[in-house]
């Protein structure tokens, strides 16, 4: 309820930046949209992770949450965290369970994006 | 402090309706159905509670109202009871794709038994088409249940033409009128079936009714098997101090209804006022004109209607995304609206009624400005 009512890490990084990941996953006409962002930095770990979520109390306490575990993370710890983790911790019911997996889906893209990003700059070098 | 402005989906019992309801649990205790002295008082009860619904919905005679357990009992009454009983001629039952569950549900059981039901579509105002009524009724068809008023909209559905539609195809008609008695002026001149609540009326819950015509008469095959009461249609001893009850909340909303909804009307024109010129992109769902005064229904684009709930956890409204439930599905009702799906997800019903003041009308639209603010400002669709 508390990462629901004063959610950290609310916001938006500068999507063009080569060290930042973007990922928007879900859709509107299912209620559920996460928009998750990460920046890294040269060990490769997690400095910073923001969020904007549109859902009901539990999509955006998830993403409060996952934001917040993956700090300080490298990306192959960040890629461990589980949905289950995420649902246990918030107490989320089983018809909720939707949004953990939406918070880790996010994470996941968003290490992905981050890693194209990366991929292509060694092509172009 | 709890702020409730959720009157669609109950309604507090009236005090007045709890006094009179009172001694039906002690000393006027007697089963109505009794021949004795406190039998026939429980009984004297129940009958003047029977004229004064009779009285609310314009029912010439007091015999035409059957005692049920709430408006489901009603619906399932009407529509099954018709059905099953005048089967043998017709084979079609026609409802309207926002009915309240237990008629949509109810309507379904038939259909699983071999009867065709069709689902008439609204109009993205929230009203029946009513020219999709008129081709798809015919000689096949039994009855046509739509409601008199939607739950979570409040739109108000046209009863005098489609029952003049009705009788021209010399088909049944039933009403689903559990939001809209007390509310608006009902008049049974236009139907051959009503269903009534009780709590939706500032009386007690476990209780309704329905209107069933006796000229010309509607025969039901009843629901339960049992001692005959209630005309031979629905079996069971009634439940007196409900029925009392039941009685002196429709006695309350003859006499107030429309002083009722005056005030009422005040607060909605000032409620979608302040929304409307302090929030962008909020839609009213439902015709802004055909409605019930007591309730809202909004869309605030880019924010999820739970999320707003959880965000002024004080004040008692709805959402319409189902997220709760098990489906995850956004509101049927809005959906058959057709509007954006997203602004499905989007919704909040508010609901207006009698104990409502207007400091809470205040309080509730400035939570209402202020959470959906702080949402939109972590909202990646705003």
């Amino acid at each position: 309820m508390e990462l629901y009512s004063n959610p950290k890490n609310v916001g938006s990084l500068d999507e063009k930046d080569e060290n930042v990941g973007t990922s928007v996953v879900g859709a509107p006409s299912c209620g559920d949209v996460i928009k998750l962002q990460i920046k890294v930095d040269e060990e490769g770990k997690i400095s910073d992770a923001k969020f904007k979520t549109f859902g009901c109390g539990a999509a955006i306490a998830s993403s409060a949450l996952i934001t917040d575990w993956v700090q300080g993370k490298t990306l192959s710890e960040a890629k461990k965290i589980k949905n289950q983790d995420v649902a246990e911790y918030l107490s989320l019911p089983p018809v909720k369970a939707h949004c953990s997996v939406l918070a880790e889906e996010a994470i996941e893209k968003a290490i992905e994006n981050y890693l194209s990003k990366k991929g292509e700059e060694t092509c172009k070098k | 402090m709890n702020v409730y402005m959720d009157y669609q989906a109950t309604t507090p019992c009236d005090k007045r309706v709890v006094d009179e309801m009172l001694p039906y649990f002690t000393e006027k205790f007697g089963n109505p159905h009794s021949g004795h002295a406190l039998g026939l008082r429980a009984n004297e009860g129940v009958e003047i509670a029977r004229k004064k619904i009779a009285d609310l919905i314009h029912a010439n005679d007091p015999r035409e109202i059957v005692f049920t357990s709430g408006a489901t009992e009603s619906n399932n009454l009407a529509i099954k009871g018709a059905v099953h009983y005048y089967k043998s001629d017709r084979k079609k039952i026609i409802t309207s794709a926002i009915e309240h569950k237990c008629v949509l549900e109810t309507c379904r059981s038939l259909q699983s038994e071999g009867y065709e039901v069709v689902f008439v579509p609204v109009l993205s105002n929230g009203i029946v088409d009513m020219d999709f009524l008129q081709r798809e009724i015919d000689d096949n068809t039994i009855l046509v249940s739509i409601m008199t008023v939607n739950n979570e909209i409040g739109t108000i559905q046209p009863i005098k033409e489609i029952s003049k539609i009705c009788r021209e195809h010399g088909v049944l008609f039933h009403t689903d009128a559990a939001q809209a008695v007390g509310k608006v002026e009902v008049d049974v001149a236009d139907v051959d079936l009503m269903s009534i609540s009780g709590h939706k009326i500032y009386g007690p819950k476990g209780v309704g009714a329905l209107y069933v015509r006796i000229k010309p008469r509607i025969r039901l095959t009843p629901l339960f098997s049992g001692g005959g009461q209630e005309r031979g249609v629905r079996s069971g001893t009634l439940a007196v101090p409900l029925c009392v009850g039941l009685g002196k909340a429709c006695e309350i909303a003859k006499n107030e209804m429309h002083q009722e909804a005056e005030r009422l009307t005040e607060m909605k024109n000032h409620f979608i006022g302040k929304i409307l010129s302090r929030l962008e992109k909020v839609y009213l769902n439902g015709d802004r004109e055909k409605r019930i005064p007591g309730c809202l229904n909004f869309s605030f684009e880019g924010v999820e209607g739970e999320s707003i709930m959880l965000g002024m956890p004080e004040v008692c409204v709805s959402s319409g995304s189902a997220c709760t439930s098990a489906s995850l599905e956004p509101s049927y009702v809005l959906k058959a609206l057709s509007i954006r799906e997203d602004l499905a997800h989007c919704s909040l019903r508010i609901g207006l009624g009698r104990f409502t003041t207007f400091e809470e009308v205040e309080y509730v639209s400035d939570k209402i400005i202020e959470t959906v603010t702080r949402l939109r400002s972590m909202s990646p669709l705003w």
